[in-house]
């Protein structure tokens, strides 16, 4: 088969490189997705332990006032 | 290591497209040869490469080589994927159709990738993740071993029209052609490590997160409601 003219081939060979550019782009749109889906988990799990430290620990107001320290103790 | 495939891959195609000379028979169109062959190179090695991290795990038992095994195929595959793209690009523009039944080296290359696709149906299919780690190790060595022996029989068989070798009865590759796909192969091949390096520490990520949400949940108080939700969709994300 003869050589293609430019124009023609052209066409092909930025096809091609446009196929190879695109799947490297998908592949980096699909991490950057798994990313940020991992960035927000972990958010979400910070979150979740401040909140369990702040349960756990009582306010110092609470633990200063004897009267309501000898209630909890009650219960 | 990102920074390097970056430049190795735009020195590669600028060498491509103002350096390396047209081809005396198909012109303009052989340039897609510098992306194909590369790419494709670059999915069989690492489908080879996982046959030895799939050897390495059997070896030692070490999940870490299971996983690298895992990671190389998944990439691999993909790169495979652009090697049949670009292969049948340049077919239907050599020779006038997409795809050639007839010709050993595209029949056994399909033939790779199909085997390497059904990795991932068989891995899933086993819920044991030991007895998965294993089987898929023994998978992936077994058809890495092919790899090699399918090289060498296409090499053996009788040529239709895709090209066996570099070397023509003229002579090798021309030294400018030569210097662009060493190039471009070096740039396909960091890469794929590149990669596989992204896709273990995305993984391994992924990981930790789940371990510290399963220790947070074991760590709840006991009777209060503390069974972690699953993460709602976020806002930002759609």
């Amino acid at each position: 088969m003869p050589a293609l003219p430019l124009d023609e081939a052209g066409k092909y060979v930025a096809a091609a490189y446009l196929v190879f550019l695109a799947l490297i782009l998908i592949y980096v749109a699909i991490l950057a997705a798994r990313i940020q889906r991992t960035r927000d988990q972990l958010s979400e799990l910070a979150e979740l332990a401040e909140r369990r430290r702040d349960e756990a620990q009582p306010p110092p107001a609470a633990a200063a006032d004897p009267e309501r320290t000898a209630q909890a103790r009650g219960r | 290591m990102a920074l390097a495939t970056t430049v190795v891959l735009v020195a590669a195609f600028a060498l491509v497209f103002f350096y390396a000379p047209n081809d005396a028979d198909q012109g303009f169109i052989q340039k897609i040869f510098y992306l194909h062959v590369p790419i494709a190179i670059a999915a069989l090695v690492g489908f080879i490469a996982a046959g030895i991290h799939a050897i390495r795990h059997l070896r030692t038992g070490e999940s870490i080589h299971d996983f690298r095994s895992y990671v190389s195929i998944h990439i691999a595959i993909i790169f495979g994927t652009g090697a049949l793209i670009t292969g049948a690009i340049w077919a239907k523009a050599s020779w006038g159709q997409w795809w050639v039944w007839e010709e050993p080296t595209l029949v056994s290359f399909l033939i790779v990738y199909l085997l390497y696709a059904t990795y991932y149906p068989l891995r899933y299919a086993i819920e044991d993740r030991e007895r998965q780690a294993r089987y898929a190790s023994v998978f992936a060595i077994t058809a890495g071993a092919f790899v090699p022996l399918n090289f060498m029989a296409v090499r053996m068989a009788e040529s239709l029209v895709h090209p066996r070798v570099f070397a023509t009865a003229e002579g090798g590759l021309p030294g400018s052609m030569m210097f662009t796909f060493l190039v471009a192969l070096a740039g396909m091949l960091l890469l794929f490590v590149t990669m596989v390096r992204f896709e273990i520490a995305a993984k391994q990520t992924r990981g930790q997160v789940n371990r510290l949400r399963r220790a947070l949940d074991e760590a709840a108080p006991v009777g209060a409601h503390s069974r972690i939700a699953p993460v709602p969709p976020v806002e930002g994300a759609r």
